[in-house]
């Protein structure tokens, strides 16, 4: 359990993982070297095909069916997602931060696996440190030939544009960033088409996140089958995973899936703080549903989660004590998605709103004997059926995402909203 | 009033860098408050000009983003995080002690044009929580007590560049992870210190 695929050099060399002086002295770029000189276009493809990495942004899509669905239209562009803005969600920052060559180097590879002349990395503005990082790197990189024309004299010629994004989290669905990145509002798009045949200015686009492309570097030195023996089926690699909450140590863990979600939190999270009991936790966002005690013992991996009714999606595990107000919480991810709703849909734009004001008055205290049943009407007006995975009345999931932490509390922890709304003052709110 | 020398060549080099101008009023909304501080009616219009877009569909675009702010802007924006993973950790304790300390409230700039407060979603620091921001610059693990400090330091030693390193040693506690080794640089002003915008300083 011990494998590093995307850390090892970070941990190894934490004064300077970030500098292309030690990303080559640690056998960087060495791949990217030999793969322009020996490795066609559709070998580099066929690997990341049998590695079977799934996407690590949050959907969980297998990457290389993605790239297969790549038109042939020219020119075709490759996007970099790095938008990470799911609360709870760190773990792209690390890497953009501390190994921004290693995401470089992916982008390198799997532009000429895409037929990609200019690649884009969208870093959320908030991320002005690691977009920084990312920057020099870049600029590193076009110095040694490894970007700009003719890379390594391979005929390959690639531009990477860093782009800052300015506050929207629904730019990290990957047709509101195309938007974004195309100077507009970053509203969604219907799909289909999709990106890979109409993505940036209407052209076959690839858009993939941080973690996921920083993985190829990896596959294509050690070989798809390689990456596809590590973990179990349909969990394959290694993955981030973000700690946060009530553990004893938050932070960031590459790890091996396939441990129970008891090793998870208790061993690699150190357990909970001041030794209080676990309330509850959300494993993948706060787009998914929670999970309680009841399930410590399933696996940590994608199948496994979706089999329990939620998902892992970003990576992102938020950790609840037994201390925790769970209908604060809910309330604390309803004005989330409340405050991200691009507004285009009526269900999500509507529904968020109202979602958001009938637990700010449960909270506050003046909570009605109806919003029990209110709540989950709106719920079921967003989502109907209110299943899982969930259908969607809108353009994008951010709609059905609110609805993640209602149906949440209201399956484990209703006793707990209803006693909040029985010892509420009345109150004409 | 047109941009300074610097920022007309930055807004020609942006434009340069994307396929279509139109992809660049990004950057150029961020210059445009650079040079302002804070976009203006005029920012917009030479945004547009760069782009060939009206004022009226950038200021459309410009509406859209939470970090595009309209209207003047405090020297240093701190923006405190309460989403989930703050909120478990006393985010919302963090923003009364900010805008107690400042006196200035949740969403507002201060009269003196010192400050600007604000509660935001979750900034990818969930593993320090609870964080704050000063002009996108990160301090991670902060307490009421420490933003306070925080606070105190900006107003009295008004810090011509504000780096996340110097406030996390002097004011933050614990990290989402190691951060590796420390930058130089910092923001000049409250737009994301970056390169290719010229907002980045280094400390002196």
């Amino acid at each position: 359990m011990t494998e590093r695929i995307l850390t090892a050099r970070m941990e190894e060399h934490p004064a300077d993982s970030n500098t292309l002086h030690r990303y080559e002295a640690t056998g960087g770029y060495a791949t990217l070297r030999k793969a322009l000189a020996e490795l066609s276009p559709e070998q580099i493809l066929d690997e990341v095909k049998a590695a079977n990495l799934r996407g690590r942004g949050g959907a969980g899509f297998p990457a290389g069916v993605k790239w297969g669905f790549l038109a042939p239209a020219e020119p075709r562009y490759l996007v970099i997602n790095g938008d990470e803005s799911e609360p709870g969600t760190f773990k792209d920052r690390q890497l953009l931060e501390r190994d921004p060559h290693q995401l470089i180097e992916g982008i390198v590879l799997s532009s000429y696996a895409l037929g990609v002349n200019h690649a884009f990395v969208y870093i959320r503005g908030e991320y002005a440190r690691p977009a920084r990082r990312v920057q020099r790197a870049v600029e590193e990189a076009y110095d040694a030939g490894y970007l700009g024309e003719n890379v390594l004299d391979s005929g390959l010629s690639l531009d990477i544009t860093v782009h800052l994004g300015a506050g929207a989290y629904i730019c990290g669905e990957e047709t509101a960033l195309l938007n974004s990145l195309e100077g507009r509002r970053g509203e969604p798009r219907l799909k289909p088409p999709f990106p890979a045949v109409e993505g940036l200015y209407s052209k076959p686009t690839i858009v993939n996140n941080v973690e996921t492309i920083s993985n190829i570097p990896w596959i294509v030195a050690n070989g798809g089958a390689a990456y596809d023996s590590i973990g179990p089926e349909g969990s394959r690699g290694t993955r981030m995973f973000s700690l946060s909450g009530h553990v004893v140590r938050p932070g960031n863990y590459e790890v091996v899936m396939g441990m129970t979600w008891r090793e998870m939190i208790y061993e690699i999270g150190g357990g909970i703080r001041d030794q209080n009991g676990l309330k509850c936790w959300i494993p993948g966002g706060a787009s998914a549903p929670w999970f309680t005690p009841a399930v410590l013992d399933e696996p940590v991996t994608l199948d496994d989660a979706g089999r329990l009714g939620s998902m892992l999606g970003s990576g992102a595990i938020i950790v609840m004590d037994e201390t925790t107000n769970v209908v604060a919480a809910a309330l604390s991810i309803v004005k989330f998605f409340s405050h991200e709703s691009c507004g285009q849909c009526t269900p999500c734009r509507e529904g968020t709103t109202w979602l958001q004001r009938i637990l700010e008055r449960i909270v506050a205290g003046h909570g009605r004997e109806a919003d029990v049943g209110l709540l989950l009407d709106v719920c079921d007006n967003i989502s109907p059926g209110l299943r899982w995975p969930p259908a969607q009345t809108t353009i994008c999931p951010l709609g059905p995402s609110v609805v993640s932490p209602i149906t949440s509390i209201m399956s484990h922890f209703r006793g707990e909203v209803e006693t909040m709304i029985r010892q509420a003052e009345p109150a004409g709110v | 009033m047109s941009w300074s020398t610097d920022a007309r060549a930055r807004a020609e080099a942006l434009v340069a860098g994307y396929p279509e101008p139109r992809s660049a009023v990004m950057p150029l909304l961020y210059l445009a408050m650079r040079e302002d501080q804070g976009l203006t009616p005029d920012g917009m219009r030479q945004v547009g000009e760069y782009t060939g877009l009206t004022s009226v569909q950038i200021e459309s675009v410009a509406s859209f983003y939470s970090m595009y702010k309209r209207g003047s802007v405090g020297d240093y924006v701190v923006s405190v995080c309460t989403s989930i993973s703050c909120h478990l950790l006393g985010g919302d304790e963090v923003l009364e002690a900010v805008a107690e300390e400042t006196g200035v409230a949740s969403g507002k700039t201060g009269a003196d044009g010192g400050f600007s407060i604000e509660g935001v979603e979750c900034i990818g620091a969930c593993g320090g929580a609870p964080a704050v921001q000063v002009n996108y610059e990160l301090v991670e693990g902060v307490t009421p007590e420490a933003v306070r400090l925080l606070c105190r330091w900006l107003a009295d030693d008004q810090p011509a560049v504000v780096s996340s390193d110097q406030m996390q040693t002097e004011f933050g506690g614990i990290r989402s992870f190691d951060w590796g080794p420390a930058e130089p640089g910092g923001a000049t002003g409250p737009v994301p210190a970056f390169g290719p915008l010229g907002t980045e300083g280094q400390r002196s």
